[in-house]
């Protein structure tokens, strides 16, 4: 591993002086995909800012009335024992106990799951496999590769890298919003308009800028919340990345779909949310066949390489279980 | 159309130690929400100049009990830490990537993987290892005597990881079911194929912990 000088911020404002004055640093929070790909040699950063120590970031709220509010250092095991989550939002609860596992839950961060970056085996890999990522220009291994965890949704001819995390799709179902700060102050964006397409340029994952840091995440209080579920497929059951999952929430008049959200995991390059799904089902009886419709449209532009096509059904049937599991608990 | 145990019966349960973070987290909440941005914020921690540490960095860390005070090359591993440099080999290095348990140790009562935790992270923190858990009489954890058992282990190479983790899954109030104790136990790999022993033998201490 490259040596690297290690600044320790105790503020949000000193971890963006430290991203100013070393523009070349990394945040370090719970470390648990920095510190895997600097030992792999994918990551080499000449400076570590270690953001650990602002408490200020740890905290959570989800008694709000208007909108649970998430400090972004707060650790993936806290939120999802949340009682408030567990019964109201029980959608994103789901999306990080079934993440990863519990050793890994109280080390990493909210804000550094959100950020976490793909599992693709070419970019993890490191020489000699090509990866526009990794090494813009040198190509992808992946698309004439072992593609079978690869994306199906947003990919390009420059990369097709799955996004491998949990909580921000079901954040994105949710319309949560990041706030950010930066040397210009303040703002928020939206979790959707965080993780860019690839396109030419994949080794640009987000739409952060140089020296920015996620704060805060907020999530809009709404009655969507009950009837909720993260539905994830996996090869094994429990402590494996998605080979789809949809974050599903509903409210319901009678047997019909009054509002839909439906976002998909593990299937495309960045937190998916699959709006012409949603609005085919509103106003329509939730039955198993207009479910399964909606999670077909859900990967009408879906595009299969060698070995995924398999997880276009497989991701159609997830969201439609997801769609019954969902409308039990309404 | 759904497989598997009913979702609604796995979900975390929230432990006396989230309960007190909880509160922290709430009080700090407070405290933040004006503060996160605001001017006066960031007239306040500006004054303060940034730590910044090239080559070693100073470590002070509680280890089973004991106070360690030494120097780190940031690179270090807590796993790396205990092995090479405190002596504690107990912790095993199988994957080395936060794949597969073995390095298991708790700091400040909660579980971690010890691979994928810089030792930097340790500073003022509490590390507990299988070393530390024999009482001072010479008799087992409660968790040690259920592995011996049940017959939990065949190579014994994951067994401290293990029972680091499993000890946490009891205390977190994760091992009410055999259902529970797989899903929250799934970090830990063992490829001589114990789980079963590993489930009953953790079943067994969850009773045992509780009386102790």
């Amino acid at each position: 591993m490259r040596e690297f000088t290690l600044i320790r911020a105790r503020s949000p404002e000193q971890a963006v002086q430290a991203m100013t004055t070393y523009p070349e640093a990394r945040l370090m929070a719970g470390g648990t995909t920095l510190y895997d790909l600097m030992k792999l040699g994918v990551e080499r950063p000449s400076a570590i800012v270690d953001i650990n120590a602002i408490e200020q970031l740890r905290a959570f709220d989800t008694s709000g009335a208007r909108e649970l509010v998430f400090g972004s250092l707060a650790r993936m095991s806290d939120v999802a024992a949340d009682p408030r989550l567990v019964k109201d939002y029980p959608a994103l609860s789901e999306s990080l106990w079934r993440a990863a596992s519990q050793q890994l839950r109280n080390m990493a961060s909210l804000g550094g799951n959100v950020l976490q970056r793909t599992r693709c085996a070419y970019f993890r890999g490191g020489e000699p496999f090509a990866c526009n990522k990794r090494q813009p220009g040198s190509g992808c291994a992946a698309l004439d590769g072992i593609d079978r965890g690869h994306a199906l949704l947003g990919t390009s001819p420059s990369c097709i890298a799955t996004y491998p995390g949990d909580f921000a799709v079901a954040l994105v179902a949710f319309d949560a919003v990041l706030d950010v700060l930066g040397p210009n102050g303040v703002r928020s964006i939206p979790v959707e308009a965080l993780h860019r397409l690839p396109g030419d340029r994949p080794d640009l994952e987000t739409t952060l800028a140089p020296g920015e840091i996620i704060t805060r995440i907020r999530v809009p209080v709404t009655p969507l919340g009950r009837a909720s579920t993260y539905h994830k497929i996996r090869d094994r059951e429990s402590y494996a990345f998605a080979l789809s999952s949809a974050a599903v929430a509903l409210t319901m008049n009678g047997k019909r779909v009054a509002q839909a959200r439906i976002a998909l995991g593990g299937v495309a390059t960045k937190p998916w949310r699959a709006r012409l799904a949603e609005q085919g089902l509103a106003g329509r009886e939730l039955t198993i066949e207009t479910a399964l419709a909606a999670g077909f449209a859900a990967f009408a532009d879906a595009r299969a390489g060698h070995h995924n096509a398999f997880r276009i059904e497989l991701g159609a049937r997830t969201v439609a279980d997801a769609l019954m599991i969902a409308a039990q608990r309404t | 159309m759904t497989t598997g145990p009913d979702p609604s019966s796995l979900p975390p349960q929230a432990t006396q130690v989230n309960r007190r973070e909880f509160v922290l987290s709430v009080l700090s909440v407070a405290a933040a929400s004006g503060a996160v941005g605001a001017g006066q914020a960031q007239a306040q921690s500006m004054d303060a100049a940034l730590e910044v540490h090239t080559g070693g960095v100073p470590l002070c860390v509680v280890v089973n009990g004991q106070q360690q005070s030494l120097t780190v090359d940031p690179r270090t591993s807590a796993l790396d830490l205990l092995r090479e440099r405190l002596g504690l080999s107990g912790a095993k290095k199988g994957c080395d990537h936060g794949q597969c348990g073995a390095c298991t140790i708790h700091v400040d009562g909660r579980r971690v993987v010890s691979c994928l935790t810089p030792a930097l992270q340790l500073e003022g923190r509490r590390v507990d290892t299988i070393e530390g858990l024999q009482r001072p009489d010479g008799s087992l954890h409660p968790m040690q005597q259920a592995f011996i058992d049940h017959d939990a282990l065949q190579c014994g190479y994951c067994t401290p990881g293990q029972i680091m983790a499993a000890i946490a899954c009891v205390r977190e109030g994760n091992a009410g079911s055999p259902e529970r104790i797989k899903e929250y136990m799934s970090g830990n790999l063992c490829r001589c194929g114990a789980y079963n022993g590993i489930v009953a033998a953790i079943g067994q201490a969850a009773g045992d912990m509780g009386k102790a």
